[in-house]
């Protein structure tokens, strides 16, 4: 687990795509850089999706996890 | 990817094929691409002001289980259209526009118009805005 605080946390649980990373990008607009936000989605998608939109937009995950149906990502604003 | 627009020529008034506009618009604005929307015929109509909520039924080879599949999803709380479409205008870069050939074909005024749409072009328009980026045809 992270020991750095979460800023905020992105719930897109019962979302399907693309609203989990659309979410997401709108919300990370609005945090400073640097941040750490936390996902929760339960659209199994989402897995590739938040690899692709990190990869692409150059935030990047630190942290990703599933249980019981939900996906969990811990992503660092560039 | 910024420097990756997405010219998306939408034709279709289905709300099968009005969501798989949005959800392509949305995702390419997710990833910072510009999206440059060209709305024709059925896909013009779709956008009326007064039309926009109105059920646009489902393409042809939906039938029935299409149909079922579509409503159990939005039942469980899928966002219509319109809906994806303003989230994605909201993470800027999106553009909607009118073809004007549509527009008289349809006896549409701009004001009949959804505020989503910001305005009326013609093609000469679209292709100088698409440049060399890829364009799309739902």
């Amino acid at each position: 687990m992270t020991t750095e605080t979460i800023h905020s946390t992105v719930d897109a649980k019962g979302l399907s795509c693309p609203m989990p990373i659309v979410k997401t990008a709108q919300h990370v607009k609005t945090v400073p850089a640097g941040s750490l936000i936390e996902v929760l989605a339960t659209d199994p998608g989402s897995v590739k999706d938040f690899g692709a939109w990190t990869r692409s937009t150059g935030n990047a995950i630190v942290e990703q996890s599933e249980d019981g149906g939900i996906y969990r990502f811990v992503i660092k604003r560039a | 990817m910024e420097d990756q627009p997405l010219a998306l020529v939408l034709f279709s008034g289905t709300d099968d094929k009005l969501n798989a506009a949005a959800v392509m618009t949305a995702g390419a604005a997710a990833l910072g691409r510009p999206v440059h929307v060209f709305l024709q015929y059925w896909a013009l109509d779709a956008f009326r002001a007064d039309r926009i909520k109105d059920d646009h039924g489902l393409a042809a080879e939906a039938g029935a289980e299409g149909k079922a599949a579509v409503d159990a999803l939005r039942a469980e709380g899928q966002a219509p259209w319109y809906e994806t479409m303003a989230q994605a205008k909201e993470l800027g870069g999106v553009e909607i526009q009118a073809c004007s050939l549509s527009m008289d074909v349809l006896r549409i005024e701009e004001q009949d118009l959804d505020p989503l749409v910001d305005g009326v072009e013609g093609v000469t328009a679209f292709y100088l805005n698409a440049g060399d980026g890829q364009i799309m045809f739902i």
